[in-house]
């Protein structure tokens, strides 16, 4: 019995030896032959799927078409040869640093030189509230409110000191403008610095938040109800009375959307420019 | 007699209109003027004159610049509380230059007549392009708690 244990543990230690030996994934010798197989069949091999591991925090390069919108130039009677030289140069600011496509509303982070700042790097993270501007002189205002303090920077878009726009959220707002945000609860502006970026769909259409923000009593920057401003993200029911909402309507201009002379479809040169630019930044 | 008098006066009238015309060519409205007399103002540190609630707001009563208008890292005098009290700009709502902040309202911190603060804590950031007073005001960036 004794001789018999001990060759049983030979058995047993090579039989381990074995199983070490595996030279990267291939198998010399099947060391589970020596296991007592039920009669059944074993279920068949099926794959695991393989994993696709995507790294949701890289941005990826977007894919839809996006043409940003300074480079539209304005409806006048300047040269055009100076709005194909401005692109010019944008253009090739934009082969330096990278300018991502954002809207009013979206959160953003800008790392900008600051030779006053700690380190001469400054980093602001706020929500986009308003895009203006054509040409190298488009800018776009970042609002947040740090320590119960509401604070706003105008960032020139295409100025060297900025070293990198990140995207944090994507998304637009009922508005192309947000300057209401002033007025409104400071919940609605309020960022937090060390957000992490969610991740950006590189294709289909940008998610629009519909939110409306809730105002604070009645002194306004503006007059937001007023038809001009044609506001569509703010709960009037609930700081205006009916009254007052048409008393607004008084300086409502229903003609002007059937003025020809004020008509500018820039679909067209849209395309146009977006060709341009595309074959300049590809080369 | 009469005429020296006469042209001593003619002279002194046109000198009168020269620097009337030379003092402003534009007109400075409040819309304007960052901080000018009578603007009411925020106090954004934590001293005892500043913090403790009265029935009138503190107003700018004087800016000690050329053409009274303040913006940051200006001085100016204080009505505050019943009494005058000078202090130094930190942030305003007009907007300044391009990639400068722009606040929600306008702050000023107090301070001695020597320059040193008042309190010991402010409690809102403070724009950088401060830093360019740094040797005027190095103790009042001292006790600053956030840089924008």
């Amino acid at each position: 019995m004794a001789v018999c244990g001990i060759k049983l543990n030979k058995v047993m230690f090579s039989l381990s030896l074995l199983r070490n030996l595996r030279l990267r994934n291939e198998r010399f010798v099947s060391t589970s032959l020596c296991r007592l197989s039920p009669e059944e069949e074993p279920p068949k091999f099926t794959p695991p799927s393989k994993p696709v591991i995507v790294d949701k925090t890289q941005t990826v390069a977007s894919l839809r078409k996006f043409l940003s919108p300074e480079f539209i130039p304005p409806r006048q009677r300047t040269d055009p040869i100076k709005f194909s030289m401005e692109r010019k140069d944008m253009i090739r600011r934009r082969k330096v640093v990278n300018l991502p496509e954002f809207y009013a509303g979206s959160i953003l982070a800008v790392t900008m030189a600051d030779p006053n700042a700690t380190g001469k790097v400054n980093r602001f993270v706020g929500i986009c509230i308003k895009r203006g501007g054509t040409g190298l002189g488009a800018t776009f205002i970042l609002r947040n409110i740090i320590d119960n303090q509401g604070v706003e920077i105008c960032y020139d878009l295409y100025s060297p000191r900025i070293q990198n726009i990140e995207v944090l959220k994507l998304e637009k707002r009922l508005d192309d403008s947000l300057l209401y945000l002033r007025d409104a609860l400071p919940d609605y502006s309020t960022v937090d610095p060390n957000i992490k970026p969610v991740p950006i769909s590189p294709t289909g259409e940008v998610p629009v938040n519909e939110i409306k923000v809730r105002m604070r009593p009645k002194p306004w920057s503006k007059r937001w109800e007023r038809p001009n401003f044609d506001i569509k993200g703010i709960r009037f029911d609930l700081s205006l009375s009916e009254e007052q909402m048409e008393h607004a309507q008084k300086w409502a201009q229903p003609w002007r959307e059937y003025d020809m002379l004020k008509e500018y479809d820039t679909s067209k040169l849209e395309e146009q420019i977006l060709s341009e630019v595309q074959l300049k930044m590809s080369k | 007699m009469a005429l020296p008098l006469l042209s001593r006066s003619l002279a002194g009238l046109l000198v009168e209109s020269s620097s009337i015309i030379h003092q402003r060519t534009f007109g400075v409205t409040a819309v304007a003027a960052a901080i000018q007399k009578m603007t009411r103002v925020r106090v954004v540190d934590n001293s005892s004159l500043g913090n403790t609630p009265y029935h009138r707001a503190p107003r700018v009563i004087h800016v000690y610049t050329q053409n009274g208008v303040g913006k940051v890292g200006d001085k100016v005098l204080l009505a505050i509380k019943g009494q005058k009290k000078k202090a130094l700009i930190v942030g305003h709502k007009m907007p300044g230059a391009r990639m400068t902040p722009r606040f929600d309202s306008n702050n000023v911190v107090l301070i001695e007549d020597n320059g040193n603060p008042t309190g010991t804590r402010i409690k809102v950031p403070i724009p950088t392009h401060l830093r360019k007073h740094e040797g005027e005001y190095s103790k009042v960036l001292a006790i600053a708690s956030a840089f924008v």
